[in-house]
């Protein structure tokens, strides 16, 4: 079993040799880099090129750990009662199982990922300490432990938004998808983008890197901004000497799919009109 | 193995324990990597490392350790025994690679074609070699010896090989020196904070659910409000140097422990009055500055702006051209200030330099008044009044 990219995934030697060493060790992978860089886009193509099932786990603000083992819904269990509804007298009608107890229960080997988990609570990392070292948690409704059939292989991605507890980092492996470099960018567009003239992808790759240099940005563009604004161009039908040409009077056509907040849109034109004057 | 190694990171400072060298150990026994020096790097980056701040010192630490910290004579390297190489090669290299071999004019040649590589290679390769020298039988050993080593020798340049990937330095700009936390200093910032219910409703507001739920006839009716936040703001610039020497060690603490307490805080560095460019290092200030326009540009106007410096200087770094102590600048200290007071309405300035001591010094009158008398003292206090001022 191993992880070596698919056809629609360039993945770097580095991040190939951190997938495979989670996988062989039976630990979480916790993946961190830029926005826009594939880090959730990797757990589906590990699912995918090792043919596993995929398990979502999208964390947000208000996640609470025990959501992702399973929850207690006892609102509708005290509504049933004032109905009189027969199902009341068997606890087990209410528990809703999490993603989590949905992975260990699944008879092969699947592939759970846990995304964005710094948009939860702070405390949130170490209530799952032991669901993720273990593979099992105990269930107190039902007086019964829930145990991992099939390790699942667990992806983690961060924004980095907050920090993570040490003794949670300790049970990861860590890897940090930095920006590609040039090559490895163009085999991600010829990935997407098979029939692209290699002309217009060069001065797309000359635009794109400049831009990621001009200085004081608040949201570099990223891996998937690019590959939206080459769609944008190859829709578009804009040739290589046009794209040059407006690159020459500083503008980019379709800048809309790059550079996302109007704070950069006027710094680079500032940006534009100084080189401009040069 | 390797313990030597990974005593060297504990003793750097970065953060380690058992549970990741025996990881590494035993992703080593399971094979997870082939017998490549490069994957051997990514493998310990994976499992040794937890954040991205600790990858730049990682990286200098394995270049350090794995160049060979003792030298080894050139004699010794040259004068490897054939045989090892031989019996090793064939044990190491697969079929088609043997093949490649042969291409090259069969095993005999590439021993010479090694030996004349040794010669030219520069020191930070011999040092690589230390590990053949030491390791023979460890199947690192065998990194120089395989015809991807070569490899390396011949067209560097189209595998862009020729800097090792550790020995770029990629992560440089992911470190985070600033030292923090001090408890008494924490309890202090707590009084910047401003608690906010915003976003989305998690708690159970109880009063009004049981209101609810009895006008409800019995039927419950929950009501959730959102949890409370801090949602402060703060962009933190700090005066070094110079006069500041007496008081930057308290100020830095200070403000680095706000980091825990503020979810948006930036901090810079500035020397005596603000100009062109300002800083995110101190350390390396000179080879990493930032304009203080894209400063400008980057914040919000809901930004609160605390300066910290003891402002003092003389008047002339403040109201005129090239008035600074260290540069020629183009626009005057003042102009600088006035521009960070068009776009913060939000602004204090917090002077280490004792209060009743202020009217003495001529400069620190004129920030003073600059700020519109939002200057406030580096005490407990001062602190209390600044963070009301600011709100």
């Amino acid at each position: 079993m191993n992880f070596e990219g698919t056809s629609t995934y360039i993945a770097a030697r580095d991040l190939q040799v951190a997938v495979n060493a989670a996988i062989a060790m039976q630990k979480p992978l916790l993946v961190k880099g830029e926005p826009g860089t594939g880090k959730t886009l990797l757990a589906h193509e590990v699912a995918k090129a090792l043919g596993k099932r995929l398990f979502t786990w999208h964390i947000k603000s208000t996640t609470k750990a025990q959501q992702g083992l399973y929850e207690y819904d006892a609102v509708s269990r005290l509504r049933d009662s004032q109905l009189g509804d027969d199902k009341v007298s068997d606890i087990a009608n209410y528990i809703v199982k999490g993603k989590l107890w949905e992975a260990f229960d699944a008879d092969e080997q699947v592939v759970l990922l846990i995304d964005e988990i710094d948009k939860a609570d702070i405390e949130f990392p170490n209530d799952l300490l032991l669901e993720l070292d273990k593979m099992e948690f105990f269930c107190y409704e039902l007086n019964k432990t829930i145990k991992a059939k099939q390790r699942p292989i667990v992806i983690i991605t961060s924004n980095n938004e907050k920090e993570l507890p040490d003794a949670f980092l300790r049970r990861c492996f860590f890897h940090y998808i930095s920006f590609p470099d040039r090559d490895t960018l163009s085999k991600i567009v010829e990935v997407h983008y098979p029939s692209l003239e290699q002309k217009l992808m060069s001065e797309a790759m000359n635009v794109f890197y400049n831009l990621r240099n001009v200085r004081g940005l608040k949201k570099k563009p990223s891996t998937s901004e690019l590959i939206d604004w080459i769609k944008l161009l190859m829709v578009g039908k804009i040739n290589e000497t046009e794209l040059k040409a407006a690159h020459q009077q500083g503008q980019i056509p379709l800048i809309g799919a790059v550079i996302k907040n109007e704070q950069d849109l006027a710094l680079l034109q500032k940006h534009n009109s100084v080189n401009l004057r040069r | 193995m390797f313990l030597d190694f990974f005593l060297l990171l504990k003793n750097r400072g970065l953060p380690v324990s058992l549970m990741e060298y025996l990881s590494l150990l035993e992703a080593l026994d399971k094979g997870v990597i082939g017998r490549n020096i490069e994957e051997f790097y990514f493998l310990c980056r994976s499992t040794m490392v937890k954040h991205e701040k600790h990858l730049d010192q990682f990286d200098q630490l394995f270049g350090a350790y794995f160049k060979g910290i003792e030298n080894i004579s050139d004699e010794e390297i040259y004068n490897i025994p054939e045989e090892w190489l031989r019996k090793n090669g064939e044990r190491l290299f697969s079929p088609e690679e043997m093949e490649r071999i042969k291409a090259m004019g069969g095993l005999q040649e590439l021993l010479e074609r090694i030996k004349e590589l040794f010669k030219e290679q520069n020191e930070r390769h011999q040092g690589g070699n230390k590990w053949i020298g030491t390791g023979g039988t460890s199947p690192f050993g065998a990194y120089g010896y395989n015809p991807e080593g070569i490899r390396i020798g011949q067209d560097g340049s189209r595998h862009r090989r020729a800097v090792k990937v550790w020995d770029k330095r990629d992560f440089k700009d992911l470190k985070d020196n600033v030292e923090l936390e001090t408890r008494n200093m924490k309890m202090v910032l707590k009084r910047l904070r401003r608690i906010t219910r915003e976003g989305s409703e998690e708690e159970l507001d109880l009063n009004r659910t049981i209101k609810k739920t009895s006008e409800n006839a019995g039927f419950l009716d929950i009501h959730m409000l959102p949890k409370k936040r801090n949602s402060v703001k703060v962009l933190l610039l700090l005066d070094v140097g110079g006069s500041m020497d007496d008081h930057i060690d308290l100020c830095s603490r200070l403000f680095s422990a706000a980091k825990y307490e503020f979810k948006h805080l930036d901090s810079y560095y500035f020397h005596n009055c603000i100009y062109e460019s300002l800083w995110k290092d101190n350390a390396r200030r000179w080879e990493e500055s930032i304009s203080t326009f894209d400063v400008l540009h980057k914040y919000n106007s809901d930004y609160k702006v605390i300066f910290v410096g003891d402002a003092a200087m003389s008047p002339y770094e403040i109201t005129m051209q090239h008035g600074s102590v260290e540069h020629y600048n183009k626009e005057s200290g003042a102009t600088w200030l006035n521009r960070f007071k068009e776009k913060f309405p939000n602004l204090v300035w917090i002077n280490p330099i004792r209060e009743d001591l202020w009217d003495y010094t001529h400069s620190i009158k004129m920030i003073k008044s600059f700020t519109g008398d939002m200057m406030f003292p580096l005490t407990i206090g001062g602190i209390t009044d600044a963070i009301k001022a600011l709100k």
